[in-house]
């Protein structure tokens, strides 16, 4: 079982936090500082598995995290999962958002937290891995896009609306070092 | 209304957007709270508003602020809202909030059970979707009680995407809702076979979830999850497996021996390191649960070690940290295999990774030996010198104390050398682990006696200079080794060189900066130590030594009576004044020491750890009784947890433990005695002073053997361990050369040959002696102490409901609970009850035809074809399973096979318990042993049976059987009749067995292909039988036409129709002779064995005595199947009498309805809808009117009459599949409202699909 997916940039900011048991809002955010804190004082060089976050888990409990750019990516598993698998996971979770956002970069996650949201659930619900076909979760996110879409353009058609959830029009451009290019 | 619309969309353009918000966050990044306060202020007046839109984006808002670490609970209702809209871009807005921050005390839930329901039955998948991610996260025991049933419907939905959400969700349901878990296991069990990978990988997930909190319950799946491990390339898949097995092998050995085979083959063949280290994971569990022995053994272990050596010497840090982990779990049951690596093990203590570092750590604590303890130890201390976060280092202080401490000191052969590590270890700055080398100082002085010696010497050193410790603030953790200094040397003080100076130490006015519980220590051992040093100088002439050790006491003092710290300040005035009186006796010249002494008399001993718990309460002694009356009622309540002793502790556990103790205590004698042996340096004890030490329990009489130390005991300074290091390798040369000696000596003595053959090359283990004996003693427990208690599970533990066994048998109670739309809840039960009632009263009517059937056939059996016998026999042994697997007798012999066959489901589950056992038996597997197996070899054999056949799905039959049956089909489909005809016999057996099966525990699993719902009434008996033609001599009934495809004739065209015909005597005479014929038509013939002409009747197979029935089965050949077809026929007998006989003959007509070219083809709901998107299908409908039964009876009586099969149903809806015998799809849309069912079908033959509804309208217009 996955217990928690953090994702936070190198300053220890919060870009993404699904928890998959209930904590309080304090608590939470004590968790993301105290893995931030754990996971940030590591060379990039160092293995990606870590145990022994106190607040989160147990001894059965292990972080495995990845470092891409500006962001961390950390799940923190129980052993039933393989710590290379998860390490495979995060990559496949990583490689989708980056064809999804076309070169992600920390400011599609900043801004669109919500979409990043229904990546993930599409790749890991209720804290047990769904999907590991990064073409089938692409597949599925984009039907739903198109869902969405064509309820916003019916809307559009009823009554003069424009969409809350339109992605802008035009995208920054990304310096390239922040560009989370996948390995 | 259009105006509100208007103004609504014109308010929205000025409110924020989730863009919008983070925008304003990130530009007010110095007053960030007060401006998301206003933001969420914003938020409040829009969610006011009644615009869904405005709603949703504000709800959006909130779980960003949520991950900024705002409660936004106080929306939980209007989240609810959001969810509930209609359209699908909020209703995922809504659920991904509430996944968000719903739990399980968020009140609102209780509102969303409708909705949630309405979700999952959407018609667009993506609502159902969206609802069962979010329910994932906020399941609530309610909602999982009341969903259950939903999303185990779900978990059959022709969508994968839906079926492989169902299934993961049913894991969290299952830990809300226990009792839902074996109503569903089936169905979850049947998704492991799922034709969609993910779906198949969601359920292996969620049984490999459930297997590894309670795995004996899932041991019986052990045969199915072995054939997907050896068939799935998909790694996920076989991750999860593989992890699974390493959880069942500790349960079952022989599946370990099993698994060893494909694993290392997976071992050897896999490119991927992740599957290839769960491999690796598991042999190395299953080797763990073998009982050594094994022949191959040890090369696995070989294998798995050189793997794991070559994942540590890669460059990636993570195979590095993951071997070392795997090899951490070899090392407890193989240490040697793992102790030759040590090399790399060191190594990879001087990586740059700490998570690397600790776990070579860990490998290190199992690596040690006495051999080379000292060794590794040192090194440990280079890296604690240089090891700077102070983490690191304090896990390196603790593993340094754990290996030597291991085992009861097992490794330490230098005590010395032990106590000068721990010295040294005192000088680390910043540990926390101060109290952890005292306790260990302590421990070793108080159990080593013989180094009481040198530790009272390193000790007064270590106060001596305890300003070192004291000095810097950093360093307070450390302190805590005073406290054990100070007691040692106070309770070991004879043997101080130079206690005088000690106690001086102890009272220096610096102490007082010491923390309370310590000065408390120096205050109470500065008191034994003055009695010591009182009786040294005593004997002196001289009295003013004596005189002045009593006034610097009395000087000092004072200084602890005036300590805040209440202990402290007791302890001194106590002490103070006991000196006063002291010094005044001295100065009348009286001799006080003894006295003095006598105060700290006696020696302590250490105590276990667990003593005070296992103190048995004493017989005769109740600790609940009441020792007094009870106050009140009120406080009745408190007592029940006081029972702390249990009270089961009997007689027969005590004297077993002790008995356990006498045992340890042997081995650990012999052991020494072996050592002391070996050791030149020991005295021998005699004979009788070994056998009273034998009788005396504990270890107090072994003689210790007072040696001369060979290091100077003042270490100036601080003790360097090295020195000791060096010192223990001379002396162990010392000793082997020693010891080649008295070995040559002894073989000369006694002409060698007689001992065993000493290695006098590399020293073994054996032959390192301690460098003196140690006594240690071992800590005392109370008489008759307990066995050690297990640690009791966590109660809380939600897995714990979960242990359930899911092989017995469904019972009524069990079945979810399902929404009740029309029938009450209080009508629910009697349905039930009726339903159970309606297959009781089935049963023996089964029964019954069953036997009549059975008797004739044993009579026919009698009479010939004893060969035929045999086949059946040994056949029928193989359909039992049990009587090959020698596991379970099934009963008496004279035991009818009816009522074993009656007793199907019980029989069904033992079956299945030994076929675990024979499929761990190492013989070859018959087909049908194995359920599970063999099922899934059925799949494809089915489909090459029937062609061109959509996704196959396990037949709402029973599973047993139908492989058996496929089997026949393929193999034996031979033109010999009478085999043929005894063949459908044993299936029609059968079939009455499944019907007998669908009524008796149909439960959640096949309601959905059955076309019912457990609430709904029993489905009435229905015949297949009609009257085909009767006169005063015999009746003919024919079973509706059974069919199958010739797979070894031409599939294209050769398509056959089997008619089953039952001949019934009616009259009181023999009837025999009998030729059934048919007048061929174009399309039909009736098939003729070869050489028969085409008019030549068929000789039935039998003859009948009067009043018994008997059945024969017929094959036609077919062309077209479009049409149907009706055949003239006549069968001619001759009756024969006592006296006469008579050539009769009755003529019929044999009707081939279209539906009787169908057969009975179960279809996945996704292949079925590729079907009707596929667009080659011709549409037609029928209605009908007036029909009054209930819906599943409607379903289930086409499904009955014209071989239909339900792919799903969704209240008053169904949908239904059918194949022809020539491969034509046939598909129904059912839909009922009221009196009125409307049937939409689809077919890619129109002519047939037009027959096919004429006749489904017939059958309803029939009733």
């Amino acid at each position: 079982m996955i217990k928690a997916i953090l994702i936070f940039n190198n300053h220890g900011k919060p870009r993404l936090i699904r928890f998959y048991q209930y904590f309080t809002e304090d608590m939470q955010q004590q968790i993301i500082r105290e893995t931030f804190h754990l996971v940030s004082k590591r060379d990039d060089n160092v293995c990606n598995f870590l145990e022994g976050g106190s607040l989160i888990g147990g001894s059965d409990y292990k972080l495995i995290y990845r470092h891409y750019a500006t962001l961390y990516f950390v799940f923190c598993v129980d052993s039933s999962e393989s710590e290379l698998g998860i390490l495979d996971l995060i990559q496949v979770f990583v490689e989708t958002l980056d064809k999804c956002f076309e070169n992600v970069c920390e400011l599609d996650l900043i801004f669109h937290m919500d979409k990043v949201h229904y990546i993930l659930q599409e790749v890991v619900m209720g804290g047990m891995v769904l999907e590991t076909n990064m073409n089938e979760i692409v597949a599925q996110v984009e039907v739903q896009n198109r869902l969405e879409k064509s309820e916003v353009l019916n809307c559009l058609f009823c009554h003069v609306n424009s969409s809350p959830i339109n992605r802008e029009a035009t995208k920054p451009a990304v310096p390239d070092q922040h560009r989370l290019r996948p390995l | 209304m259009a105006l509100k619309i208007v103004k609504g969309s014109i308010d929205r353009m000025f409110d924020k957007n989730l863009q919008d918000l983070v925008r304003g966050i990130r530009n007010h990044k110095e007053d960030e709270a007060k401006y998301i306060s206003t933001c969420i202020d914003e938020i409040k007046q829009e969610l006011k508003q009644d615009n869904i839109a405005v709603k949703a984006n504000a709800v959006c808002k909130l779980t960003y602020l949520q991950m900024l670490g705002y409660d936004v609970s106080w929306a939980a209702f209007n989240i609810v809202e959001v969810m509930s809209s209609s359209k699908f871009t909020y209703k995922r807005i809504g659920y991904l909030a509430a996944s968000q921050c719903f739990h399980e005390s968020t009140d609102v839930i209780m509102l969303t059970t409708n909705q949630i329901r309405k979700d999952l039955s959407s018609p667009n998948q993506y609502d159902t979707g969206v609802a069962l991610t979010g329910l994932s996260c906020f399941v609530t025991p309610d909602l999982a009680r009341d969903l259950a049933n939903d999303i185990m419907t779900l978990m059959s939905h022709t969508k994968p995407y839906i079926r492989k959400k169902a299934v993961l969700i049913m894991y969290k349901v299952f830990l809300k809702y226990p009792e839902s878990l074996r109503p569903a296991f089936p169905r979850l069990k049947e998704k492991l076979e799922d034709p969609d990978p993910g779906v198949q990988s969601a359920a292996v997930n969620v049984i490999c979830e459930l297997a590894r909190r309670n795995p004996k319950n899932y041991l019986s799946l052990a045969p199915l999850f072995f054939k997907l491990m050896t068939s799935s390339t998909n790694n996920w898949v076989l991750i999860k497996i593989i992890k699974l097995f390493g959880a069942l092998t500790p349960l079952e050995p022989r599946l370990g021996k099993k698994l060893i085979e494909p694993l290392t083959n997976l071992i050897h063949s896999t490119s991927a390191m992740s599957l290839l280290y769960e491999c690796v994971n598991t042999v190395i569990a299953v080797l763990i649960s073998l009982s050594s022995g094994m022949p191959n053994h040890s090369a696995s272990i070989q294998l798995c070690v050189q793997k794991l050596r070559i994942l540590i010497e890669d460059s990636d840090q993570n195979l590095k940290y993951l071997g070392l982990l795997a090899m951490s779990k070899i090392l407890k049951t193989h240490p040697k295999s793992v102790q030759s690596h040590k090399d790399l093990i060191l190594q990879c203590l001087d990586d740059k990774d700490e998570s690397i570092r600790l776990r070579a750590l860990d490998l290190l604590y199992g690596m040690v030996s006495k051999k080379n303890l000292m060794e590794i130890v040192k090194k440990l201390m280079l890296h604690v010198d240089k090891a700077e976060g102070t983490t690191y280092r304090d896990e390196l202080l603790t593993k340094i104390i754990d290996i030597c401490s291991q085992s009861n000191y097992q490794y330490i052969t230098n005590f010395e050398w032990y106590i000068s590590i721990l010295v040294e270890l005192t000088r680390l700055e910043g540990t926390r682990h101060g109290h952890l080398i005292a306790s260990q100082m302590l421990d070793v002085a108080i159990r080593v006696k013989a180094i009481r010696v040198f530790a009272v010497a390193q000790m007064a050193t270590l106060l001596d200079n305890a300003h070192l410790m004291t000095g810097n603030v950093q360093r307070k953790g450390i302190c805590e080794v005073l406290y054990a200094a100070a007691w040692i040397c106070g309770e070991f003080s004879e043997h101080l060189e130079n206690p005088t100076q000690t106690l001086e130490a102890m009272l220096r006015p610096k102490v007082a900066t010491l923390p309370g519980h310590i000065q408390a220590v120096y205050v109470q051992n500065a008191a034994k130590l003055f009695a010591t040093v009182l009786k040294s100088q005593e004997g002196n002439t001289d009295s003013t030594a004596a005189q002045e050790t009593s006034q610097l006491m009395i000087e000092r003092l004072p200084l602890f009576v005036q300590s805040a710290n209440l202990e402290v300040q007791e302890r001194a005035s106590c002490i103070l004044q006991l000196v006063k009186y002291i010094q005044k006796l001295q100065q009348k010249d009286v001799e006080v020491a003894e006295e003095v002494i006598a105060l700290f008399d006696g020696e302590l001993n250490p105590v276990a750890p667990k003593a005070q718990k296992k103190v048995p309460v004493p017989e005769g002694l109740d600790l609940d009784a009441w020792i007094n009356e009870p106050p009140s009622e009120s406080e009745s309540e408190d007592d029940q947890p006081k029972a702390i002793f249990a009270k089961e502790e009997t007689k027969h556990s005590r004297t077993r433990h002790t008995e356990v103790d006498e045992k340890e205590l042997a081995k650990r004698r012999e052991v020494r005695k072996q050592e002391q042996a070996n050791n030149p340096f020991y005295i021998k004890a005699s004979p009788s002073s070994q056998k009273v030490y034998q009788e005396a329990p504990g270890v107090e009489h072994i003689p210790v053997v007072q040696i001369d130390l060979s290091v100077p005991l003042k270490v100036p300074g601080l003790p360097m361990s090295d020195q000791y290091v060096k010192l223990e390798e001379e002396r162990r040369q010392k000793e082997r050369v020693e010891k080649k000696k008295k070995d040559k000596k002894k073989r000369k003595e006694k002409g060698g040959g007689r001992r065993k053959k000493r290695d006098s090359g590399p020293e073994s283990e054996e032959d390192i002696t301690p460098a003196h004996m140690v006594d240690i003693v071992t800590e005392e427990m109370p008489e008759n102490a307990l066995p050690s208690d297990d640690d009791d599970k966590d109660p809380n533990d939600p897995h714990k409901a979960l242990d359930i066994d899911l092989d017995k048998p469904l019972a009524d109670s069990e079945k979810l609970p399902v929404r009740s739309h029309r029938a009450a809840e209080a009508l629910k039960s009697p349905a039930e009850d009726g339903e159970a009632e309606a297959a009781a009263s089935l049963e023996p009517k089964k029964k019954s035809s069953k036997e009549k059937r059975e008797k004739k056939k044993d009579k026919e059996k009698d009479r010939k074809k004893s060969k035929d016998d045999k086949k059946k026999k040994k056949h029928r042994r193989v359909e039992k399973g049990e009587d090959l697997l020698g596991g379970q007798a099934d009963g008496p012999v004279a035991q009818s096979e009816e009522t074993s066959e009656a007793a199907a489901p019980p029989a069904a589950n033992t079956a299945e318990v030994s076929d675990l056992d024979f499929w761990l038996s190492n013989a070859p597997v018959p087909p049908n042993t194995q359920e599970a197996a063999t099922l899934a070899e059925a799949a494809p054999a089915h489909e090459t049976a029937s062609g061109t056949a959509p996704d196959s799905e396990p037949d709402d039959e029973p599973k047993d059987t139908e492989p058996e049956e496929t089997d026949k089909k393929s193999s034996k489909h031979k033109k010999k009749k009478q085999k043929k005809e005894k063949e459908d016999k044993e299936k029609k057996k059968k079939k009455k067995h499944h019907h007998h099966h669908h009524h008796s525990d149909g439960g959640g699993e096949e309601s959905v292909q059955n076309g019912t719902m457990e609430e709904e009434e029993p489905l009435p008996p229905m015949s297949n039988y009609c009257l085909l033609a009767e006169s005063s001599y015999i009746k003919m009934m024919i079973e509706d036409t059974n069919q199958e495809n010739d797979i070894q004739g031409n599939l294209q065209d050769g398509s056959q129709v089997v008619v089953s015909v039952i001949f019934e005597n009616k009259c009181d005479s023999f009837l025999k002779s009998m030729e059934f014929n048919v007048l061929d038509s174009l399309n039909s013939k009736l098939q003729r064995p070869e050489g028969s002409g085409p008019h030549d009747g068929l000789t039935v197979p039998f003859q009948l005595p009067p009043g018994v029935s008997n059945e024969a089965r017929f094959v036609f050949t077919v062309q077209s199947i479009v049409m149907p077809q009706k055949l003239k026929g006549t069968l001619t007998f001759i009756v024969k009498n006592e006296d006469s006989s008579t050539h009769e003959k009755l003529d019929f007509k044999l009707h081939f309805t279209c539906s009787s070219y169908l057969i009975t083809t179960p279809c996945y709901s996704d292949a079925f809808a590729k079907l009707l998107e596929s667009g080659d299908l011709k549409c037609s409908s029928v209605r009908l009117e007036g029909v009054s039964q209930p819906f599943h009876h409607l379903l289930a009586r086409i499904c009955f009459h014209h071989h239909f099969s339900v792919v799903e149903r969704v209240d008053s809806c169904a949908s239904m599949y059918s194949r022809s015998i020539q491969g034509h799809h046939v598909c129904l849309l059912v839909k009922t409202s009221g009196q009125t069912v409307s049937i939409d079908a689809k077919c890619d033959e129109p002519t047939l699909l037009g027959n096919v509804l004429d006749e489904i309208k017939q059958t309803f217009s029939q009733c």
